[in-house]
C-alpha cells in the first residue's frame, strides 16, 4: 500500500541538482497530497467567502467548508466539533492555553476562570524534552504568576525519568505540560501514567500533540487530557493552521487572548461577553481554505489508517537505526523502544550543519541544529544534531540512501 | 562529489576549520591593550562565538575566541585571527567589507584575493543562503568587538 501512496505526493518527483530528493524532514513539515493541493485551488476557485457572516450561498458553502473541517478533525482527535478551535499554528494553541491561565491568574474571566489561576506557591510542571513552545509559554507563566517552574528529568536512553514523578509533580502543581512524542528523540511518552498522577492531585493536562497527531492513532478523550495542541502541516495539510482541543467545561471558562470580532455575543461602549468555544477563540478572519484542505488531509490520513501508519514508520524507524548504529563515530540520541520514525544523532568531529550540507547535496533532506529543543540537547551534551523523520510516504530506499551518504560523511571532512 | 560540495567546502575551509587559529582562552580584563569582546549567536542553529580583538602596540590586531559551531563558521574565525594578525585596523575593517560584499553577492562576485587573502575561500558559501550567516558570524563578532576596543583606546587616549 505504501509503496503506492508516494505518486501522490508530486513534491517527491522534484530533483536536488542532479539527485532524486528523499525526503527524511517530515518532523519539521510534511509534504502535501495531490487531493490536499487540488482542494486549496478548489476552495478559492469555486467556494470562497466569508465564513459565519453573509447569507449568500458562497457564505453558506465557505462556513460549510469550515465547520466540516472542525468535525473531521473532532473525528481525528476524538471529542466533538466544538472541543476543535484553530489557530495559526500549535505554538499558538499553546499560547492560548498558557496566556489564558495568565489572564486568569490576574483576575480576568470572573468566577469560571479562578480555576485556572496561578500565584506563588504553585508549580507548573513540564519536561526536559519539551519543543520550545511547549517550555517557553509556561516559563512566562511562572515569570507572570510567581508559581514555580519544575521539570521531568530525561534518560539516557531517550525517555522521560519518572523516578521523582511524585515530588516533581505534587500537590502544589496546577499544571502538567508535555510532549505526547519528543520531537528530537521520537520516543513517545507515557501519557496514561502522567495523566493519573495529574488527577490524583488535580492538576490540568496540556498535551503537544504535534508530533503524535500525525503519526500514529490518537484520541484526547480516551487520553483524559485537558488541553492538546498539533499543527495541520505535520499532518498532510497546510502551514497556517493549527488547533486547540479543549475539554468543553474548561475552554468554554478559559479567557481568551485574542479579542474582537467574529468571538463575541453583546458589545457594548463599555465591555463585551464572549462566546462559548470554539469561536471564542477564533477571532478575526480564520484561514478557511487551510481548514478545508487539512479535512481533505484527515480525509487521506483515515482512509491509510494511523495504526498502519505508525506500523510503516516503525519499520524504517528500524531501518535507519540498525543502519546508523552500523556506522562508526555516529551517536544516537535517545534510542527508545516505542517510537517514530524521528531519530537524532550526533556525528564525531562533523558540525551537523555539515552533516545536513553533505546529505543535501545528494538529494537527501534532514534537519539540522537544535530543533527548538536546546534544553534537551543540552542534557545530551550537544548543541545541535542531525534528524532524520519519516513519513507515510517514505521507503526503505529513502533510509539507504540516507545511510549511504551519511557513511561518507566522516571520510569527506577527514575526521575518518 | 557534487561540484558545489567542493566549491563550499575548499580545502583551505576543511583545513582551517581543523587548525582553528586564535582559539584559545579568552583575557577579558587581563588583556594588557584596549580591548574589546562580544558574544554572538546563530539562533537557528545555536552556533556560538565569543570573541575578543586587542590593539597592539604596533598597529595590528589580537583576536582570541572561543566557539563551537560547523566547519564553516569555525574556518572562517580562524581566518579571520591570522588576518587580524598581520593586518592593521584599516586593513581589517576594509577586509570585513569586501567579505561582508562577497558573502551577500550569492555567487555572483569574483572574490580580490589582494584584500580577502584566505577568506576569498569563501566564496562558494555566498551560493548557499542558509550558511552565509555561518561565515559571518565570526565577523560580526569581530566588528562589535574592535568598536569596543577603540572606544577603549579613545577613553584611555582621552584620560
Amino acid at each position: 500500500m505504501f509503496s503506492r501512496l508516494r505518486g501522490d505526493f508530486p513534491i517527491l518527483d522534484v530533483r536536488v541538482g542532479e539527485s532524486p530528493l528523499s525526503y527524511l524532514d517530515s518532523g519539521a513539515t510534511s509534504q502535501k497530497p495531490q487531493c490536499v493541493i487540488d482542494t486549496f485551488v478548489e476552495y478559492f476557485q469555486q467556494r470562497n467567502a466569508a465564513v459565519h457572516r453573509g447569507a449568500h450561498s458562497l457564505a453558506v458553502e465557505a462556513t460549510d467548508a469550515f465547520e466540516n473541517g472542525r468535525i473531521a478533525a473532532a473525528g481525528l482527535v476524538g471529542g466533538t466539533p466544538e472541543q476543535v478551535c484553530w489557530t495559526k499554528n500549535a505554538t499558538e494553541a499553546l499560547n492560548i492555553v498558557a496566556l489564558g491561565m495568565d489572564r486568569a491568574s490576574h483576575g480576568f474571566g470572573g468566577d469560571d476562570a479562578e480555576r485556572f489561576a496561578l500565584a506563588p506557591g504553585d508549580s507548573i510542571v513540564v519536561t526536559e524534552m519539551e519543543h520550545h513552545a511547549n517550555l517557553v509559554p509556561w516559563q512566562q507563566l511562572a515569570a507572570s504568576t510567581g508559581a514555580q517552574l519544575r521539570w521531568l528529568p530525561v534518560t539516557d536512553s531517550g525517555e522521560l525519568d519518572l523516578t521523582d514523578l511524585d515530588t516533581i509533580v505534587d500537590e502544589s502543581t496546577k499544571v502538567l505540560a508535555f510532549t505526547h512524542v519528543s520531537n528530537v528523540l521520537g520516543t513517545i511518552n507515557p501519557v496514561d501514567r502522567l495523566v493519573q498522577r495529574a488527577r490524583a492531585i488535580g492538576a490540568y493536562v496540556v498535551l503537544d500533540a504535534c508530533q503524535s497527531v500525525p503519526h500514529m492513532p490518537v484520541d484526547f478523550v480516551d487520553l483524559d487530557v485537558d488541553f492538546a495542541a498539533f499543527s495541520a502541516h505535520k499532518a498532510l495539510g497546510p502551514t497556517g493552521l493549527g488547533a486547540l482541543w479543549g475539554k468543553s467545561e474548561l475552554l468554554d471558562a478559559l479567557p481568551p487572548v485574542l479579542t474582537g470580532g467574529s468571538m463575541i455575543t453583546t458589545v457594548t461602549m463599555e465591555e463585551t461577553e464572549f462566546m462559548p468555544a470554539p469561536q471564542r477563540f477564533e477571532a478575526g478572519t480564520q484561514p478557511v481554505a487551510e481548514v478545508a484542505a487539512f479535512a481533505t488531509a484527515i480525509g487521506y490520513l483515515t482512509e491509510v489508517g494511523l495504526d498502519n501508519v505508525l506500523e510503516h514508520e516503525k519499520e524504517l524507524a528500524r531501518v535507519l537505526l540498525d543502519g546508523i548504529g552500523q556506522i562508526p563515530g555516529i551517536h544516537i540520541l535517545g534510542e527508545a523502544e516505542d517510537r517514530i520514525g524521528t531519530v537524532a544523532f550526533d556525528v564525531d568531529g562533523v558540525h551537523a550543519h555539515d552533516v545536513g550540507q553533505y546529505l543535501d547535496s545528494q538529494g537527501i533532506a534532514v534537519r539540522v541544529g537544535h530543533h527548538c529543543a536546546q534544553p534537551l540537547h543540552r542534557r545530551f551534551g550537544v548543541t545541535a544534531s542531525t534528524r532524520a523523520s519519516t513519513y507515510l510516504y517514505n521507503n526503505v530506499e529513502d533510509c539507504t540512501r540516507f545511510l549511504t551518504a551519511l557513511a561518507e560523511v566522516r571520510p569527506f571532512f577527514g575526521v575518518a | 562529489m557534487s561540484t558545489q560540495m567542493q566549491q563550499l567546502y575548499q580545502q583551505v575551509i576543511l583545513d582551517q576549520s581543523r587548525a582553528r587559529v586564535g582559539n584559545t582562552e579568552l583575557l577579558r580584563d587581563a588583556a594588557g591593550s584596549p580591548h574589546g569582546y562580544s558574544h554572538q549567536v546563530n539562533p537557528t542553529c545555536g552556533d556560538e562565538i565569543e570573541l575578543e580583538t586587542e590593539l597592539r602596540e604596533d598597529g595590528t590586531i589580537a583576536v582570541r575566541w572561543t566557539g563551537d559551531g560547523c566547519s564553516i563558521s569555525m574556518a572562517s574565525a580562524s581566518v579571520l585571527s591570522e588576518l587580524a594578525a598581520e593586518s592593521s585596523v584599516a586593513q581589517m575593517l576594509e577586509i570585513e567589507g569586501a567579505f561582508h560584499e562577497l558573502m551577500h553577492s550569492r555567487g555572483t562576485m569574483e572574490a580580490d584575493e589582494s584584500i580577502l587573502g584566505d577568506a576569498a575561500a569563501f566564496t562558494g558559501v555566498s551560493k548557499f543562503p542558509a550558511r552565509i550567516k555561518c561565515a559571518l558570524l565570526a565577523w560580526m563578532a569581530f566588528k562589535d568587538a574592535l568598536n569596543q576596543a577603540q572606544a577603549a583606546r579613545e577613553e584611555k587616549h582621552n584620560a
